[in-house]
């Protein structure tokens, strides 16, 4: 059993709203229009918006074309469909929720660039967690921003959950190392590790990163049982190279889209999937606790095709 | 990339005439790459379709279709373009940030969550007090956690580490966070009194550190307003993140509208990020861009400059910046020592790990070759191997002088006690002294003769000589291509500091 599967009904608030507007928007770009050059040319403009990017589109859209062709898709209605199965037919049907460990501790790592979103995101996990009635261990692995350590620290009073942290500019990896004596000799039931934003083409951060999962490896077998890559659901084509390094780096097992309650479709997870399968597990809806879902296909693709 | 986008339009055209004439299908045919190529790099897609209809027709009206080399001229056209569309426009003050009298220019700066703004304060501020003007940093973020918090440690940076002799304030009213969300006009007040102690302490430039928000969260964009109505600041930056997609134009459209944004600054580019995001926003907002950041520390903030960034958006390299990265690394005396040591062939190991030591402070290995017209698309499969270049520094460090002087003192013994005193084998020694004999003999080659000499040296290198810089496997051969591209630049890059 999973996290994340039974909370995540009780959170939806973020995305109420804007699926309704959602769902009525993809529907009244298809419903009662015979399938023509013009709608699919309308399609393929949604997907480039929605940053699903030149390579997916062009895929999807040869797809549909041909079904067009083949005369299997004459109405709106079945085009839908047909989308449906051709985007979330790449998702397999698989267990989304994050992983937990047979014995405690869960040790889960958030990495990503900078300011995507990953210490906010840590503390809805934390949440959930919490709500889940698990004990939870927060790690400040990020002691090179500016105030990073106090923001996490400001997170988990607020969720009054204990946290390990060192001094600014001290070595991440030790932070980490003594988190994971932490969790342990506290038997708490997850740790959950925050780490610096770090772009992709900084190869010695990137290092450091894969040494910190080291570490965590070397405590605590079998750990870390689940690696989130935050994105940023506005990102660009550029985030394919990002996931493909950070992939490398530590082995990503999610990715935590953030972000996705402004009006970017983060369609770049398409891409990725597509490049590096790696599959989508939570999306961020908003700056406050409660503001985190379980990644739904359906209705993220649904979302991609609103106006 | 821009090479193979260039060559993509090049044989399109080639199959085109192949076939018979040239005509206005031909060129819109042959826009499709370019279409390919900019959507790929996250520029905006009407953007593009405008841009591309516009040189469409430039290019019938320039009657491309008669030369002889119509993919040439079109690609040269497509990058012009790009430089025109991202230059200021004419007439507009070149001056970055645009100081006020009386004292204090205000500067605000706004944008989504986590594109920046903050760090973008402290380099904005860097900037300034190297230019001797005081700076004070006020923080209206009252709503992420702990972000009063990050600008006061980034102004204090800033006061102590950056160059320059006035200082960098700070404002803040850390108390007033617990009532943000509760009452309205929260943070406008905070500005006000900042913008009071401001004009007390005298400093030239007060830089306004706003909450990152959704543009579509209207609440907070009317606190924007507020601030804006309340201080009416003289410039306001938008500050965008430059590996952001498609929606750029949707959120720049957005705080443009509410605020009328004076400038962009674009922040990241320090990823290999192609930075479409460039043109998207400044096509619709038509601010001009003023920065773009390219590191986290506050040091890392350059000017913007059109043309080349058109290139980077194309995915040709970026030689004018590697050119100044080297420069800021090596200076001219050091350049001219060196060159006079490789004419009579008496580089040394020293030389060699001081050259190898600058290159690397430039930036890891990768990045900078990317950086290269035509490698880029190359580099995929290089390993730039960085735990053998610091194997091989640890080899000289391991020599005495006089061994470092001449290589040729080693002998089995010597040998040995290097491998031993750096971790490495003997072999590796072997490989070292090897590799840097031929390199000693093909830099006198160069550096003694003209530029045939110098092209005939380069061939042998990639030829035989593989791996020059150990730890760097499968480099592709350059070639001939790059050599009368590389050449252009100089020149250019010559001309440019002659105008400095
Ligand atoms: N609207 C919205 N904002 C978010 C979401 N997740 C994070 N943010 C905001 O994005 C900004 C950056 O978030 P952080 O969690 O600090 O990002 P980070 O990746 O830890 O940043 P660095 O550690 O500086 O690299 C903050 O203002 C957050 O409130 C989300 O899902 N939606
Ligand atoms: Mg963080």
């Amino acid at each position: 059993m999973g996290l994340f599967s039974t909370t995540v009904s009780a959170i939806r608030k973020g995305l109420a709203r804007t699926r309704e507007a959602v769902g009525s928007g993809f529907r009244s770009l298809l419903m009662g229009r015979a399938l023509d050059d013009e709608l699919i040319s309308e399609i393929e403009q949604r997907l480039i918006a929605a940053d699903v990017g030149v390579a997916a589109t062009t895929s999807i859209i040869k797809n549909l074309r041909q079904a067009y062709k083949d005369k299997e898709i004459v109405r709106g209605e079945d085009t839908l469909e047909f989308l449906k199965q051709q985007l979330i037919g790449r998702w397999e049907e698989t267990d989304r929720s994050l992983a937990v460990a047979q014995t405690k501790p869960t040790v889960i790592l958030v990495a990503g660039i900078n300011g995507s979103g990953k210490t906010t995101s840590v503390a809805k996990i934390t949440k959930s967690l919490k709500e889940q009635g698990r004990t939870v261990l927060l790690a400040a692995a990020d002691t090179y921003r500016a105030a990073a350590t106090e923001q996490l620290e400001i997170w988990s009073n607020r969720l009054d959950v204990q946290i390990v942290k060192g001094e600014a500019g001290s070595d991440p990896a030790a932070v980490v190392f003594d988190a994971c004596d932490a969790a342990i000799a506290r038997h708490v039931d997850a740790l959950v590790i925050d780490t610096a934003g770090r772009l992709h083409t900084q190869d010695n951060l990137m290092r450091q990163l894969t040494k910190i999962r080291d570490v965590v490896a070397k405590k605590i077998p079998g750990a870390p049982h689940e690696v989130l890559l935050v994105l940023d659901a506005t990102a660009g084509q550029n985030a394919i190279t990002q996931a493909k390094v950070f992939a490398k780096a530590i082995n990503v097992t999610g990715i935590f889209l953030a972000k996705l309650d402004g009006t970017a479709k983060g369609g770049i997870v398409v891409a990725i999937q597509d490049v590096l399968g790696i599959p989508v597990k939570l999306i961020g809806v908003g700056e406050t606790l409660d503001d985190v879902e379980a990644f739904d296909p359906t209705s993220f693709m649904q979302a991609m095709f609103e106006a | 990339m821009f090479e193979s986008l260039s060559e993509k339009v090049q044989s399109t055209f080639r199959n085109i005439s192949g076939r018979g004439r040239i005509d206005e299908d031909g060129v819109r045919s042959a826009m499709d790459d370019v279409r390919t190529a900019l959507l790929e790099a996250d520029v905006h897609q009407d953007v593009v379709k405008q841009f591309c209809d516009e040189v469409v027709i430039e290019a019938i009206g320039q009657e491309v279709t008669k030369s002889l080399k119509p993919g040439e001229e079109m690609i040269g056209l497509v990058h012009q373009k790009l430089i025109d569309l991202m230059s200021p426009p004419q007439g507009t003050s070149t001056d970055p940030i645009m100081l006020v009298e009386p004292a204090p220019t205000i500067v605000m700066l706004c944008g989504l969550q986590g594109s920046g703004k903050t760090t973008t304060c402290g380099k904005l501020a860097a900037y300034l007090k190297q230019r001797g003007r005081s700076v004070m940093l006020a923080a209206a973020d009252l709503q992420r956690p702990a972000a009063v918090e990050q600008l006061k440690i980034v102004a204090e940076q800033v006061d102590t580490e950056g160059k320059g002799n006035v200082k960098v304030h700070f404002y803040a009213e850390p108390d007033k966070c617990s009532e943000y969300g509760k009452a309205t006009g929260v943070a406008v007040g905070v500005c006000l009194r900042a913008l009071g102690e401001a004009r007390k302490a005298k400093v030239d430039v007060l830089i306004l550190d706003t909450a990152g928000r959704l543009h579509i969260d209207n609440d907070l964009m009317k606190e924007l307003e507020g601030i804006n109505r309340a201080l009416n600041p003289h410039q306001i930056y938008l500050i965008v993140d430059a590996m952001v997609g498609q929606d750029a134009v949707n959120s720049a459209k957005a705080f443009h509208q509410r605020l009328a944004v004076d400038g962009i600054i674009l922040t990241k580019f320090d990823s290999d990020t192609r930075g479409g995001a460039a043109l998207s926003v400044k096509s619709v907002t038509g601010a001009p861009i003023k920065f773009i950041g390219v590191g986290e520390r506050f040091d890392a903030l350059e000017e913007f400059h059109p043309q080349r960034m058109a290139g980077r958006i194309l995915g040709m390299g970026d030689v004018v910046s590697l050119v100044e990265k080297a420069q800021a690394e090596v200076s001219e005396e050091d350049a001219e020592k060196l060159a006079e040591k490789m004419a009579s062939g008496k580089l040394t190991m020293d030389d060699f790990v001081k050259q190898l030591k600058s290159i690397r402070r430039m930036g890891p290995m990768k990045q900078l070759l990317g950086m290269l017209p035509g490698v880029g698309s190359m580099l995929k499969n290089v390993q730039v191997d960085e735990k053998q270049l610091d194997q091989l520094e640890g080899m000289v460090n391991s020599m005495t002088k006089k061994e470092r002087d001449d290589i040729k003192l080693l002998n089995k013994s010597r040998i040995k006690r290097i491998a031993k005193g750096s971790g490495t084998t003997p072999t590796d020694v072997n490989k070292l002294t090897k590799q840097f004999e031929m390199m000693q003999k093909m830099t006198k080659q160069m550096a003694g003769t003209g530029f045939g000499g110098k092209m005939k040296a380069m061939k042998e290198m990639s030829k035989g000589g593989g791996n020059l810089i150990p730890g760097m496997s499968n480099m592709p051969t350059l070639g001939g291509r790059g050599s009368t591209k590389t050449l252009g630049v100089k020149s250019k890059f010559k001309q440019r500091k002659k105008r400095k």
